[in-house]
């Protein structure tokens, strides 16, 4: 409220189909039977099984712990007993398997003994970051990047603003308004309790303006307890201001450096639903095992928000919704600009599982046709990139120059895409050329290793034969000083010429003998080459092994 | 079950057909009031412009084993033919259409591989090809209707267009034809006349620059204005270029008005809104930054003044499209956009 706000560039204004899943309470999901835990719901190292198949376990007990700095633990949503470690597919858009812990629930819900810190204000932020870190808490606005991280400022940086994001940009998904409709104290004491571990100076709870209901609520709360550090601020509906930066940009008009985090200019962004878990996880001692998701679509019944616990089967959250009315659309993890496909409904919801939706069938698009220039995706990106130049270097392969058109600032919002007049899957050619770019480094890395390996090896081998050398030159030289004329030299001579013939068979051998090489017809130019390399650079080492082995 | 492989699954109302569509209609209004103006003949050009486009690509796509229905459906050629065929001179003979649309067809478009990738524009192509190789034909332009005792009917300008004889009922060639008022302006200049004695003496010159073509001009810009408005175009290469033309033109015209004509004269005659609007603005072909448009278009203006001023050619639209077009790939390279949180400066 009387702040100023900025424009972030591009941007658009989505339909957004967000009221068939508001307004209705908040429910839970049933408990389910069994519970599948990945044991990586977040950025960063997977967890390690702190318990073994058979285990009972109680609710809330951790289950795994974290592995090194950037990485959460995950906790028991119910209690029961672990019947397997082992892989099963989860939710990621490779649809590959991965380890998870599979839980049997005794139906019990049986808390486990868990420590309260109602008077967090005590705590040092150093003590409020190990019991968030221990709670499991990732950044549950879809990214789950674990929250104890990004509430560490640092010993250098002060933070001036914690910005708290309840943009929710994306067309369908509902869950952070329902939260804030219904939860609105929890948000604002999580945010007290993120205020004081980062020390800001002051705290904005963003929100966008086509959520009046969640802006009250979130009001009515900060008047409750009155503290003018925090304020609530309406943000104009346009997607994606709920992105990090773009959101840092429209409170501040301040950008995020390129290749820098906000916390360089002071600022330290956290989705709301984090808050929440922050404030149950440090005043109330529970860590994260559930969260709120929508599940929404046409082809949903009943649309509506749920909290669910982790582990649960997409499935079983669908039926709680009513199920799917129509299978012929596609269900998507997430919304429709950023989410992706879900192939098997018995996939587990994990922690950055926001929403499910299960959308119609769209209208048959046109085939993608050539890129016509039109500059539309220029007008839309929010990062000012050159989609259409992007484009164009990703399909030609020249990562260089994508790289110089700042492929990295792209955050895959998806403007471009729904903009492009010839259909092109854009932000797909984005994927693509960050991977392959990311996989050159990796080998650009390995082969640098084994370039390092490879000079010390043979520098250790030419300091041994210097030494070795020198010491044969030292028994020479005592053995010429102790010589005695006359005896054992034409022995000497005779077993040398042994030795020789011997070495000369034995090259012989390898010469004639070696192994005819197969399957050499039909071969290209290319493939010509490269053996002719090898060829040469197998006799240049032949060559070099036994002129050394001649010389030793 | 799913169209992509990857986010977003949604998808605007965007298409290029829709796109190409709406050029059609911010231009068709003043193919109407060109035809009003200067007969039969232009409609006669755009319709056989258009024919000969569409089986040019049909051809072409056939040839290079391409799918022919979605390139016809998507409007790039008949924006091509109409646009040529608005350039040319009205009652052309029908093979120097057949010659301008082919050539920006099959040469201009499909030699380079089609829509998206030709760097050049098409029609520009196609027209500068013919005002080189047939300049007596290129610059045979009827006079405005208005001004012609029994103007030419519809059977009478086909008859022409296709034997190049009018029927006997109707007067000869030479009582109609009459030089454009930027060609009128050369030639007089070249006499030592002053602007204004060139503008007295044909009737060719109206209000702002010639009979007619004032009108329709300003009914391009008004299809112009319309495109910017839904923005199917970006301001940045009409701007820049009107405004070249506009500021150079007032430049010259202030230090000595008796050899160069006014900035409206300019802005008003020839291709300069045709060209600013619809063909400077061709997205393939031009530069694709908003900074780069600005250049582009100020290029273009300035090239246009340059050509028609000092240069062989009554206008120079054309040939500045064409230059700029070459200019393009490196104007692109030097005006990237800085990105979101890149260092300023």
């Amino acid at each position: 409220m009387g702040q100023r706000l900025h424009h972030f560039h591009g941007g658009l204004h989505l339909p957004d189909h967000k009221a068939m899943s508001t307004g209705k309470p908040l429910e839970w999901a049933p408990l389910p039977k069994r519970l599948t835990l990945p044991l990586q719901q977040h950025i960063g190292a997977a967890a390690k099984p702190v318990v073994e198949a058979g285990d009972k376990v109680l609710k809330g007990q951790m289950l795994a712990q974290a592995s090194g700095h950037v990485s959460a633990p995950i906790h028991a949503p119910t209690s029961g007993t672990v019947i397997a470690i082992e892989e099963h597919a989860i939710p990621h858009p490779s649809g590959l398997k991965a380890a998870c812990i599979v839980l049997e629930s005794d139906g019990e819900d049986n808390w486990y003994v868990h420590e309260s810190h109602p008077e967090y204000e005590h705590l040092e932020p150093q003590q409020l970051r190990s019991l968030i870190r221990d709670a499991g808490i990732v950044g549950l606005g879809g990214a789950g990047f674990p929250a104890h991280i990004k509430l560490n400022p640092g010993a250098r940086t002060a933070v001036d603003t914690l910005v708290l994001n309840g943009a929710e940009c994306e067309p369908y998904i509902t869950c952070d308004d329902a939260l804030m409709r219904e939860r609105p104290d929890g948000i604002v004491a999580g945010a007290r309790i993120m205020r004081h571990a980062l020390q800001a100076r002051k705290c904005i709870i963003a929100i966008e303006d086509n959520k009046p209901e969640a802006i009250s609520a979130m009001r009515d709360a900060l008047e409750r307890i009155g503290e003018p550090q925090l304020q609530v601020i309406a943000v104009p509906t346009r997607y994606p201001t709920g992105g990090e930066k773009q959101l840092i940009q429209v409170l501040t008009g301040k950008e995020v450096p390129l290749k820098g985090l906000p916390i360089d200019i002071g600022i330290v962004c956290h989705n709301v639903a984090t808050a929440a878990s922050v404030f149950r996880a440090v005043v109330k001692g529970e860590p994260l095992i559930s969260r709120i998701i929508t599940v929404t679509g046409e082809n949903i019944h009943e649309p509506k928000n749920l909290e669910v616990l982790f582990g649960t089967p997409i499935q079983e959250v669908i039926e709680a919704a009513g199920g799917i009315s129509d299978n012929s659309g596609s269900l998507l993890m997430g919304g429709p600009m950023m989410g992706f496909a879900l192939h098997d409904l018995q996939l587990p919801v994990i922690k950055t599982t926001n929403c499910l939706l299960a959308k119609q069938p769209e209208p048959a698009r046109g085939p993608t046709l050539a890129c016509i220039r039109c500059g539309e995706c220029a007008r839309v990106c929010p990062a000012s990139l050159l989609p259409q130049q992007l484009y164009w270097y990703a399909r030609s392969k020249e990562f260089d120059k994508i790289q110089d058109q700042n492929l990295f600032a792209c955050i895959e919002c998806g403007c471009c895409d729904y903009v492009c007049p010839s259909n092109i899957p854009l932000v797909h050619y984005y994927r693509y050329a960050k991977t392959e770019i990311w996989e050159q480094e990796r080998e650009r890395h390995a082969a640098d290793l084994a370039r390092q390996r490879h000079e010390f090896q043979t520098e250790r081998k030419e300091r041994e034969k210097a030494e070795r050398a020198a010491r044969m030159k030292k028994k020479k030289q005592a053995l010429a000083d102790k010589k005695k004329p006359g005896k054992g030299g034409a022995d000497a001579d005779a077993k040398k010429e042994a030795i020789k013939a011997a070495m000369e068979r034995a090259k012989a051998k390898r010469v004639s003998g070696e192994v005819k090489p197969k399957n050499v017809d039909n071969l290209s130019a290319e493939q010509q080459r490269k053996i002719d390399e090898v060829d040469a650079r197998r006799a240049a080492n032949r060559d070099a092994h036994e002129s050394s082995e001649e010389q030793s | 079950m799913f169209a992509r492989a990857s986010s977003p699954y949604t998808h605007g109302p965007a298409s290029v057909s829709r796109t190409m569509l709406r050029v059609i209609y911010a231009v068709l209004p003043a193919a109407v009031a060109a035809t009003w103006f200067f007969g039969w003949g232009v409609l006669i050009n755009i319709i056989l412009a258009t024919l000969i486009a569409l089986a040019s690509e049909a051809a072409m796509l056939q040839l290079r084993k391409r799918p022919i229905a979605p390139a016809l459906k998507d409007g790039s050629a008949t924006l091509t033919a109409i646009l040529l065929g608005m350039a040319l001179p009205p009652l052309a003979p029908w093979w120097l259409v057949l010659v301008g649309v082919t050539m920006a067809i099959i040469f201009a478009k499909h030699m380079y591989g089609g829509l998206g990738y030709n760097p050049f524009n098409p029609a520009m192509v196609g027209y500068v090809v013919l005002l080189v190789s047939f300049p007596v034909e290129m610059t045979q332009w009827f006079a405005p209707v208005a001004l012609l005792d029994s103007p030419p009917g519809l059977l009478a300008s086909l008859s022409y267009v296709f034997s190049g004889e009018f029927p006997a009922a109707v007067a000869g060639l030479d009582s109609l034809t009459m030089a454009t008022p930027l060609d009128s302006l050369k030639t007089d200049l070249s006499l030592n006349r002053t602007v204004s004695e060139a503008m007295a003496a044909s009737p060719v010159f109206g209000i702002l620059s010639g009979k007619g073509r004032d009108v329709v001009n300003g009914i391009i810009l008004l299809g112009g204005a319309w495109m910017i408005y839904k923005q199917v175009i970006g301001w940045q290469v009409p701007l820049a270029m009107l405004g070249t033309l506009f500021l150079i033109a007032s430049l010259f015209h202030i230090i000595n008005p008796d050899i160069y004509a006014g900035p409206l004269f300019h802005l008003f005659s020839g291709g300069a809104m045709l060209g600013a609007f619809f063909i400077a603005t061709d997205p393939v072909s031009g530069a694709t930054s908003n900074r780069g448009r600005l250049l582009f278009g100020v290029g273009v203006g300035l090239f246009t003044y340059i050509i028609r001023t000092w240069g062989g050619y009554p206008d120079g639209v054309a040939f500045s499209v064409l230059l700029m077009n070459m200019a393009a790939p490196t104007i692109d390279y030097y005006t990237r956009p800085r990105v979101y949180g890149e260092e300023r400066g």
